[in-house]
Parts: C-alpha cells; structure tokens; sequence
C-alpha cells in the first residue's frame, strides 16, 4: 500500500519536475557548454587515421561503429586507460568489492546463516553499495583533541598507497600500469609505507584505544616485513631479475612454488599478518583494544580505509600468484576470434557490415594471449584469495608475544632454509637465472 | 601455582582516600590519579565491545595489565527490594530477570525456600519436569556464554554455531513452558504448566542431536592450537585461592576443587542420576573454557535419564493455601547449581504475604571478585580471554 502526501498534486509535481529541468539547461548552456569549450582548447587533440579528432568528429563516430573502432584502440592504447581501468585502479576495485560479496557468503555458509540476502533481490548482491551508500551519507565525526589534517589525510593515504601497490601488478602479458625493472624492490617500498599511515592516523587520533592498536599494527608490520622480504629472495636468486612481468615469464614451465614451497608458504604467512586478517588482526582487536587503529574513523574515513584494506587484499593476492604460481601463464583455453568476422563482415539482413579498425585492435591490442592471461590471472588471484579468507572461519586471534615470536624466530628461520634450498638448486645446476634449462 | 594469595595488590579505587564531600570529586577511574608516566589507565566498558554491562578500570604498562578495578552496578535494578512490596507469587516473573537465559536455575532458590516455609510437599512429577527444565536451560546459558567467548577470542564461527545450535533448545522450553526465554516456569507448589503431548520423543530427538553437534566443537574450538596457545597457563587460580576468594561453580571446579550442589546437597531428585562432577586441575583459563562445555554433556545424560526415570501420569502442583498461619519470623537459606555456580537464596517471612528480607547470593559475583587477583601482571590480549573464562554474567552480579 503506498502512501502519498496529502498535499500531493500531479500538476504541482509536473510543474516542480519542468522547474528543474529548465534550470538544468540554463545552467548547462551558460555555464557548462563554455567550460566544456574552454577544455576543448587546452588539450592536444589526438589524431585518428590521419584526421584530427575533433569534438565534433567524436560525435559523428558514435554513429558509425566502422569509424568508433579506431577510437576506442586509441583510448585502450592511452596511460590513463591503463592507470584507471585496467589493469589499474578500476579493474582492482572491481575484484576487491567481488571479494568483500564472496567473502561475506562464505563465511555465512561456514557458520550455518545466511549471509546478505536482501538487498539487491539475488542473494544480496547489490549489499555492498547499499553498505557504501550508508558510510557516504553517514557524518563523519572528528575527536575534538585529533591532529585534524594527518587524521584527514591518513584515510586518503592508506587508499593512494594501496593503489600504487596495484600498479606493480602485471597482469597479462604487456599490461601492467608500471612495468619497472625494480618491481620488487619498489613493492617492498610501498609496503613500508603501511605502517607508518597507521601509526600516523591512530597517533593523531588522539585517543588511546586507537594508539594501542597503531602501536600494535606498527610491531606487527615492521617484524613481518623482514620475513616477507626474505621469503621472496630465493625466487629473486632463481630468476636474476626483479622486474615482475619477467619473474612471470621465466614460470612459463613451472611456478616456483614447485621449487621453493617453503618461501610460498612463509610468504604466505606474512601476507595474513600484513594485511592485519584473522588469526592476526590484533590492530583491530574488538573484544581487547575496540576496532584498534580504526575506532575514531566515522564515514567515509572507514570507509575509504576498508577499500584501502581489500586493494591491498588483491594486491597481494596478485602478487602471490606472480611469485610463486606463475602469473598468467596457463594453457590456451580462450578461444580464437572468429575469421569469419574481420574478414566478411556481419550480415545483418540486407547490410553486411564490414569492420575496418577491428584487425588491428585483435592482433594488436586485445590478443587471444591477453585474455587467455587475464582469465588464468583473475582464476589464481581467487583461488589465493579464498585461502586467504579461510582462516578466518576457523582460527581465534593469536597474542602479541606468540605473533612476535613467530615471526622473529621462526619465519625468519624458515626464509634461509629457502635461501639454502634456492641456492642449492642455483649452484647443482638445476636451475638458472632465467628459468628452468 | 603459588599457595599464598597474592596480598600485595592494591585496587586503584582503595589507593586513594576517596573525599565525596569534596567539590572536585569524581567516580573511581574518571578521577586523575598520580600514577607512574608509564602506566595508562584504560575504561574497559561500560561502552566497549569486550565488557557487558560492567566497566574494567584497568591501569597497563606497556602490553602488562599492572591493576585491575572491576566496577559493577551498572544495571542494578534493585530485585532484592522490589521482592519485599510484592507478594510470593507476583515475585516469580521479576526474580529470573537478572539472569534471562538461566530463568529456571534462578528461580530454583526462591521456589524451594518458599516451599520449606510452606511446609508442602512437591508431587513427584514436578521434581523431574524440574530437574528437566533446570538443565535445558544449563544448556542454553552455557551456549550463549561459549558463544560470547568465541567472539572474545576473535573466533567469529564459534559465536555464531552455538547461537545457533542453542536454537534447538529453545524452542524445546518454548514447547514445555509457552516461552522462549523468561519462563517463570517454576512456581512454589510444583510447575506451571504439564508437559505437552509428545515432548518426550521431541525432546529426546532434540537432546541426541544437540549432544552430537556440541562435541563437534572440540574440532573447531578446543582442540584448536591458537585457542590452546592463548589460554593455557593464563589466569592461573590455584585450588588454595580459588578457595579462598569463594569462587564457585565452574571456576572452583576448574581449580580442582570437588564441589557441585547437585551432588553435595542434592534437591528435589538429583540424588537419582548418574552423573559426574566436572573437575579439572589446570586452574587456567582453558580448564575454566572447558569445565562449562563438559558439563553440558553431563546435562544431556540427566535430561536423557529424566525423560526414562519420570512418571507417566501426576499432578504437577499442589494448590497453595491462602495466606498460611505462620510461626512468626522465619528463614530458609536454600541453593543450587545455577550455570555459573552455587546460587543461594534467603528468605526472611513474618508470615505475611509479602517476604520479610529476600536476599540472592548470586555466583557472578563471587566468581568476579577473582579478576583483578588473575589480571595482575597478565597481558592486554589476555584481558578477554581471562575476564569471560570466569563464568561472569554482568547483570546477576547487580542484580
């Protein structure tokens, strides 16, 4: 049963709805169309097929998908389209809010409930945006002693830092935002600038439950780094390189988790207590120190630092499956794209279709290897990522001295069996910089 | 384990000579009081996720607990008080309020006395629906105080089984009572209510499966080596201090001392099953875990026996008489094995409807006084772990 308002008029709704729109265009044409122009003639132009590509031209490819071809392999070709959709930011943000929806299920199945159910009609699938329409509209409260400007920026920072750590990632061949020869060295890098976010936001908080937990995620971080750096050096010793599309290709035959699983599985390891989850979220211990470094976010704040947390989840996932599983190498079961087309052309009933631009965007740009890569990277990274959640079901929270204890003593110790074993491979010949001989 | 209490320590709150007449007075904990630079004093509740309705002032230096001051009395309600205007009867749905999910053991006390101070005799089918209904709800306490140690813990799958499984037992006392949690079941003179047709199969059906699922906890929880390495040899109580500082219950079971008022002063028809007294040595918060757990299989084997053992046909009161003619003042101090210990309960009656003096001797806080002995020099992560291990439910404690 609806309810209306019971001063409610068809003719005054209808006339409001006309108010605005009228407003709109006036405001559009005076303002937006000029400010639109005004870009127009700051920005370079590209050049398409040897014709300037003007506004105007633009408009007149929408109609014409011949003409739209060129455009779209130029834009798919350009840094921004690599740094905001794929393999960057967007194509992350994507798996990590797909990650968030899997993990809640799981977690609901493993503990006999149900899990989101509601919003979105189909297994509460649109929960997430419902979640993240909440935090957006929800005030976002500052503690009246707090640092405010480190306390702003730390959020901000946590998410910018978490992003960066996506761009290491290749994730097929020849796609990757930043393809540096120091892949690995700049992942360590960017790692070392997580505990400092966190001890900078629960620091300028103000407040003690939050310092307790910044103080904990900073004796977390910065004793599992070591371990986590060493685990990754016997891969390092094998391949000679620290460029991370090349550590990929030298896996063509065998992921060096076959050879070195001792390093995976410390590297393993390190990543659940660098990623604060379960069994070592003692940062946001509930039942001891409140949400630990998390407590006096409010809103988006909270928000912007859970999206920072799941890139970083991705990111990592990534990584694993760089190292250790080989990448995007896998068998070729993405099918080839039909001749028939780029040749012939659609018919569409008395029309055949002929497509100009679409041979060279196939073979140049979205290969069959490109999409064989992504699918084989995006199935691993799950497949990590599922194992990453697991624990959470099953384990309690260790304490500060056991966390401490294991990863100075023992990981640190595992990580030189792993050297050993990568150096005894190195040196017997099995092995070589560049992959299996 | 040392034998000797540890005297030395001194509460927050007695340190200072407390001046309320003083215009700068504050509670206990709020007040700035002249501490070592190093020491950080913490306001553990009573807005916390990890506190109840309760507030632990607790002072660390660095990760180390250096003084705990529990404060309870954050939900008094005065139980002790509103039973002196009300008559016996009207005093039954007000009483199990502090302990909703153990409303059957909490009554126990109270229903007993006023029957001695009556004089009247219990029809035999009573006693064992009693019996019946005190250990459900045994059973439905401890799963809801294991659920909340889970979660205290970090284990998000162990609040989440047995707040399910304790479903099963549940709608059983909806079935034998009408209700789901407060069923002011008990009454002087016998039950409320008979058994509903068929509640034996049901019952027995419901008991079997709740048996089974709770021993697959052991896989997910007790047996698990995270859960092992954090409360072995924490909280340490020995069996001198245990004894010393009155716990009760699964606490002073868990230190190893032999002590159940099921067996030791057994009432109604507990002198009739087969049953063990749950002890174990440890005195840590393990033992302290795990002595509750053990003892809810022990309460399917009573309820199992019970089901065999009780009458098929009866009258399950007896009516009261109105207003009997007493012998002037009167007391009757009766207790019982609650889930978290012995509950005692002491009527004064002058005879009147109403009662003279009703006083509850509540398990929660007897097993409270134990923490600020066990917290001492333990470690933040612990305080959890330690604090819930004791069996303590916030709200009988205020009574």
């Amino acid at each position: 049963m609806s309810v209306i308002a019971p001063n409610f008029k068809l003719s005054g709704f209808i006339k409001s709805l006309l108010d605005n729109i009228f407003w709109i265009l006036l405001i559009f044409v005076l303002a937006g169309l000029p400010a639109v122009f005004m870009i127009l003639l700051l920005i370079d132009l590209p050049i398409i097929d040897g014709e300037l590509l003007t506004p105007f031209l633009a408009l007149s490819y929408l109609v014409n998908p011949t003409r739209l071809i060129p455009v779209i392999h130029a834009f798919l070709t350009t840094d921004i389209f690599r740094v905001i959709a794929f393999p960057g930011f967007g194509f992350a943000a994507l798996l990590a809010a797909s990650v968030i929806f899997v993990e809640r299920k799981m977690m609901a199945k493993l503990q006999l409930r149900v899990g989101p159910f509601y919003c979105g009609k189909v297994e509460g699938i649109l929960q997430l945006m419902g979640d993240g329409l909440k935090l957006i509209s929800k005030e976002i409260i500052i503690p009246a002693k707090a640092d405010k400007p480190i306390f702003w920026a730390a959020p901000v920072l946590f998410v910018a830092t978490a992003a960066a750590f996506v761009a290491l990632i290749p994730v097929a061949p020849g796609w990757v935002v930043a393809d540096i020869d120091l892949g690995l060295l700049a992942f360590f890098a960017v790692i070392g600038f997580f505990p400092i976010i966190t001890i900078l936001s629960a620091w300028s908080a103000n407040s003690k439950y939050p310092f307790i937990g910044g103080i904990r995620a900073l004796f977390q971080m910065v004793s599992f780094e070591i371990p986590l750096i060493l685990s990754l050096l016997g891969v390092v010793m094998l391949t000679g390189t620290l460029n991370l599309s090349e550590i990929t290709e030298s896996q063509s035959n065998f992921p060096w988790i076959v050879f070195l699983p001792i390093g995976a599985i410390v590297f393993f390891i390190t990543m659940l207590a660098e990623l604060e989850r379960i069994p070592f979220d003692l940062p946001e211990a509930e039942s001891e120190i409140v949400a630990g470094w998390l407590t006096e976010l409010s809103g988006m704040l909270y928000g912007l630092v859970q999206l920072g947390s799941y890139l970083k989840l991705y990111a990592f996932a990534a990584l694993f499956v760089v190292l250790f599983l080989g990448g995007w190498n896998g068998p070729m079961i993405v099918p080839a794209f039909p001749e028939q087309i780029i040749t012939e052309g659609i018919e569409m009933g008395p029309i055949t279709l002929t497509l100009d631009g679409l041979e060279s965007l196939l073979s140049n740009t979205i290969t069959q290897e490109m999409l064989n890569g992504t699918l084989w990277f995006v199935l691993k990274t799950a497949g990590v990522i599922f194992f990453i959640i697991l624990p959470r079901g099953v384990f309690p929270r260790v304490r500060v001295d056991i966390l401490l204890d294991l990863g100075w003593s023992k990981l640190i110790g595992l990580c030189f069996i792993n050297i050993f074993i990568a150096l005894g491979l190195l040196y017997s010949g099995v092995l070589g910089p560049g992959g299996l001989q | 384990m040392t034998t000797e209490l540890p005297r030395d320590i001194k509460l927050a709150s007695s340190e200072k000579q407390i001046d309320q007449s003083s215009s700068n007075w504050l509670p206990p904990g709020l007040a700035l009081q002249k501490v070592d630079e190093k020491i950080m004093t913490l306001n553990v509740g009573p807005q916390h996720p990890g506190s109840g309705h309760m507030r632990l002032i607790i002072q660390i230096d660095g990760d180390y607990i250096v003084a705990c001051d529990p404060d309870p009395g954050y939900v008094h309600r005065g139980e002790e008080k509103m039973a002196e205007y009300r008559n016996y009867i009207t005093n039954i749905p007000h009483l199990e309020r502090p302990v909703i999910h153990d409303s059957c053991n909490i009554l126990y006390p109270y229903v007993l006395g006023v029957e001695e101070l009556l004089g009247i005799e219990v029809p035999e089918r009573a006693k064992y629906l009693r019996v019946i209904g005190a250990e459900i709800n045994r059973c439905i306490y401890i799963m809801y105080w294991l659920a909340i140690y889970g979660i205290f813990l970090g284990h998000s799958t162990m609040f989440m089984w047995p707040t399910g499984d304790r479903e099963l037992l549940i709608d059983l006392m909806e079935k034998m009572t009408g209700a789901r949690v407060t069923h002011s079941h008990f009454v002087p003179g016998g039950v409320r209510n008979d058994l509903p047709a068929n509640f034996e199969d049901v019952c027995l059906r419901q008991v079997n499966y709740f048996e089974k699922r709770i021993k697959e906890y052991a896989a997910v929880f007790y047996d698990n080596p995270i859960l092992i390495s954090r409360t072995k040899d924490t909280g340490v109580l020995s069996r001198q201090d245990a004894i010393r500082l009155g716990t009760t219950g699964s606490v002073l079971r868990a230190s190893g001392v032999d002590f159940d008022v099921r067996k030791k002063e057994p009432y109604d028809v507990y002198d009739e099953f087969d049953f063990e007294s749950i002890v174990m040595k440890e005195g840590d918060s393990y033992a302290r875990s795990k002595v509750p757990w053990l003892d809810m299989m022990e309460s399917c084997r009573i309820i199992k026996q019970a089901l065999e053992k009780i009458p098929k046909s009866g009258s399950v009161r007896v009516k009261l008489k109105p207003n009997p003619k007493g012998k002037g003042f009167d007391t009757v101090y009766k207790r019982v094995e609650s889930g978290r210990g012995s509950l005692g309960c002491y009527i004064v009656s002058d005879a009147k409807p109403e009662p003279y003096r009703l006083k509850l001797s509540v398990p929660s806080f007897r097993n409270l006084i134990a923490l600020p002995y066990l917290l001492k020099g333990e470690k933040l992560g612990n305080m959890p772990a330690v604090y819930w291990s004791l069996n303590y439910w916030p709200v009988e404690a205020d009574r």
